[in-house]
């Protein structure tokens, strides 16, 4: 379970190091004030990017905390990722007008065409699939953005499409 | 004193009581389910609500404080339909299986469903994802869990170890260690304390009965079974008789009854436990006085949770630990070793069982250090609980039996060992051996008793002077040993601390890994509300059992003089450290074992910390 949360592809170790020296530094700072567990994981993982075991570990030792109890918050906070975010962020809406106008399929299209089901991030770091409740643009239902852009009217069949041109945007800028 | 009133009727309660507790001195009972005294008061489940007049909102029961003029109404209309759609929402995510359940008839769940007078459901839809999570000695099925977090209480506040905790949010929920890891990975010390507070079957002992059924329709095997001290204070509560009473007999009648070939008591691997420890703390002492090298304070070995929790929690003072197995896998390598040849049975064919007050004892036996020649110690380990329904299965009117007697030459033991299953007992039954050796006179104090260590304090301290002693100990004339006693892991926690700091004022130090000893052990009859004081009870049955006896100290035991002039030779000799002594393996702080990284670091401490071996 902690080699699978261990960075992804492309970690360079001794920066690794730097990053959990940072962020025992960070913890230890704040060891002994109450109730400051959610900021101290809010720290780290703007340090860290995301809140892998070994780094939870890191937390619980510094602040003489239980490894389950950081966890515990870890896992109920969903601006908290146990996972590396991927490079892209895809929001699918899933408030009241998006939801009635059929934003489930969607879910399942994006599901299947990345491999990953809600809430997770695939394979290549390449995207990071979560839900949102409601984005303002009821009018254009069912939506979803990828980044800073909105995706209006959105059909379960041009779902693939719209990943593409994502990896195309990204080998364009690459060269 | 306050005033209120409860449905009417005048109540006068102490300052500072819990509604519920106003209620129950007016005799009105309230329903309750995660309310646990002592233990869990946290007001999680809401089936407790009451009606108070002034108040908008319905109040939980087991946490408001009664006040004076408070006018309060416990079973309205209001009331009763709410706690109705608590428990019809709670078992809509729970699963009907209360009759394959082993908490079947002693579920909480179940009963409360018979108190509130529930017919009917009307809550149906999808269920909590459900993970089974089976370790060797706790099985975790989260299905079954209401989150009512009382094991969370145990672990953490009880405990202090905090191997679990709530996971993931709403309906997803869980009640598990850190990232839902399964609880054999983590450092879990396997106490089983939550296994006795867990209202249902959601945290039980892991399953040893079917592996013991096996064994006694094997006609091949010759199964022997042994009975921990703290079983015989308790087990009679399973079949509905006052906790205190001591059923020795009837235990040693049901297990011939049963089937078992030999019934042994682990008494007897209690005894021998303090030959063994009590000079190896005479060893050390010696060392220590004549300029040698000596790790001190010893720290008893006896309670298989507080060694997995001092692996984990304090792996560089494992030293300090006495390298004595507990007496039930000591007994079990004299069974397949000494009465093996005795009897002239292949160790291979033998099938030794423990019945144990304990959880962590599970554990125990499958680690690598416990085996001789190939053969594991101990086979199967039964709690209190398992071993009442073994008997229960068989049909055995456990009540009604005639008192049997423990089978020789393994089975008979002296006043010491019974009081292994009480903090304190340890440290008094080394000491009734360790005085005497070295002064020739018995231990000073009421009745062999050392009276600053009995009871059920957290933490207890002693000074035993050595005075006008034997020649051959002139080294300890006059020399004052501090002893301390302690009971449950947090507790635990701060004499270790002391030791960690180097500043521990003590010689030898007695841990039990569960609050007040074996006596209130992972492994023993759930907790009665009703019988606040079950504790108490408990201990002084062990104290009865040990007075009741002629013989009060182990070194005076003939079979175990016996032993060691046909067996063993000596105490601490080369045959005892094969057989009895073991060796204990450094833990993560919250893994099963060390990561590589900090393996190659520790060698290097450890020798800069006690030298090389």
């Amino acid at each position: 379970m902690m080699e699978a949360n261990k960075p992804a592809a492309g970690c360079d170790c001794q920066n690794d190091e730097v990053l959990l020296e940072r962020i025992r530094q960070v913890a230890a700072q704040q060891k002994g004030k109450e109730g400051n567990l959610i900021q101290v994981l809010h720290m780290v993982q703007a340090v860290y990017g995301y809140l892998p075991l070994h780094v939870q570990e890191i937390v619980a030792i510094e602040l003489g905390l239980s490894l389950s109890e950081v966890s515990g918050v870890a896992s109920f906070y969903s601006f908290f990722s146990t996972e590396p975010r991927g490079k892209h962020t895809i929001r699918i809406c899933l408030g009241t007008a998006c939801y009635v106008r059929g934003g489930v399929t969607i879910v399942d299209a994006l599901e299947k065409a990345l491999g990953v089901t809600l809430g997770h991030t695939t394979k290549d770091g390449m995207f990071s699939f979560e839900v949102a409740r409601c984005i303002g643009a009821c009018g254009l239902a069912p939506a979803m953005s990828i980044d800073a852009t909105v995706y209006p009217h959105v059909k379960a069949d041009e779902v693939k499409g719209i990943l593409q041109s994502w990896y195309d945007k990204d080998a364009e800028e690459a060269v | 004193m306050i005033e209120l009133t409860i449905n009417g009727k005048k109540v006068s309660a102490p300052e500072g009581s819990t509604i519920m507790e106003a209620a129950k001195l007016a005799g009105i009972s309230i329903p309750h389910l995660c309310h646990c005294p002592g233990i869990h008061t946290n007001g999680s489940c809401r089936i407790c609500v009451v009606e108070i007049e002034g108040m908008k909102k319905l109040m939980a029961s087991c946490i408001v404080k009664a006040q004076d003029g408070m006018v309060v109404h416990t079973s309205t209309e209001r009331v009763r339909m709410a706690r109705k759609i608590i428990y019809d929402l709670l078992i809509s995510n729970h699963p009907r299986d209360c009759t394959f359940c082993s908490r079947n008839q002693s579920c909480e769940l179940q009963q409360l469903g018979g108190t509130l007078g529930i017919l009917e459901t009307h809550i149906h839809g999808e269920q909590s994802p459900v993970r089974v999570d089976i370790s060797p000695s706790i099985t975790r099925d989260t299905k079954k869990c209401i989150l009512c977090r009382r094991c969370v209480t145990a672990c953490h506040e009880v405990q202090g170890v905090g191997a679990i905790f709530g996971q993931n949010r709403g309906f997803n929920t869980v009640i598990a260690p850190a990232m839902a890891m399964p609880l054999e990975k983590v450092d879990c010390a396997m106490c089983g304390q939550c296994t006795v507070v867990c209202p249902t079957g959601a945290l039980t002992e892991t399953d040893g009965m079917d592996r013991v059924w096996d064994a006694l329709n094997d006609p091949t095997k010759r199964v022997v079974v042994q009975v921990a001290p703290a079983v015989r204070a308790a087990l009679g509560e399973e079949f509905h008789m006052e906790p205190g009473v001591t059923v020795t007999g009837k235990m040693a009648t049901a297990l011939h009854d049963l089937g078992f070939d030999d019934v042994f008591d682990t008494n007897y691997g209690a005894d021998l436990t303090i030959m063994e420890e009590g000079t190896e703390l005479l060893q050390r002492l010696t060392a220590a006085l004549n300029g040698g090298k000596a790790v001190l304070p010893m720290i008893t070995s006896c309670s298989p949770g507080w060694i997995k929790h001092c692996e984990h929690a304090y792996p560089y003072q494992l030293p300090h630990l006495s390298s004595c197995k507990s007496p039930h896998t000591m007994l079990g390598a004299v069974i397949k070793s000494y009465y093996a040849n005795k009897i002239g049975v292949d160790p291979k064919d033998m099938f030794v069982v423990s019945v144990m007050p304990c959880t962590a004892k599970k554990y125990e036996i499958q680690r690598p250090e416990m085996q001789n020649g190939g053969n594991y110690n101990v086979d199967a380990v039964l709690t209190t609980r398992e071993l009442a329904r073994m008997i229960r299965t068989m049909g055995i009117d456990f009540v009604n039996l005639e008192d049997g007697e423990f089978d020789a030459p393994l089975g008979f033991s002296t006043g010491a060992a019974d009081i292994f299953g009480v903090t304190g007992g340890v440290m008094e039954a080394a000491l009734r051996t360790v005085y005497e050796l070295v002064t020739g006179r018995p231990l000073p104090g009421h009745n062999l008793h050392l009276m600053p260590i009995v009871g059920l304090d957290k933490i207890k301290t002693a000074d035993i002077t050595f005075e006008n002693v034997k020649p051959e100990y002139s080294f300890l004339e006059g020399v004052t040993a501090k002893i301390a006693v302690t009971s449950g892991l947090k507790n635990a926690d701060v004499l270790m601390d002391e030791v960690k700091a180097g500043t521990s004022p003590y010689t030898f130090i007695e841990v039990m890994g569960c609050p007040s000893g074996c006596i209130n052990g992972g492994g023993q009859p759930r907790i009665k509300n009703n019988v606040p004081n079950y504790k108490e009870l408990r201990l002084e049955a062990l104290y009865n059992e040990d007075e009741g006896k002629q013989l009060r100290k182990s070194h005076e035991n003939p079979d175990i003089i016996a032993l060691y002039n046909e067996f063993l030779g000596e105490p601490c000799g080369h045959l005892s450290h094969e057989l009895l002594h073991t060796t204990y393996t450094p833990r993560g702080h919250f893994n099963e074992y060390f990561q590589e990284h900090m393996q190659k670091e520790y060698a290097t401490v450890m020798a800069g910390m006690y030298g090389e071996e």
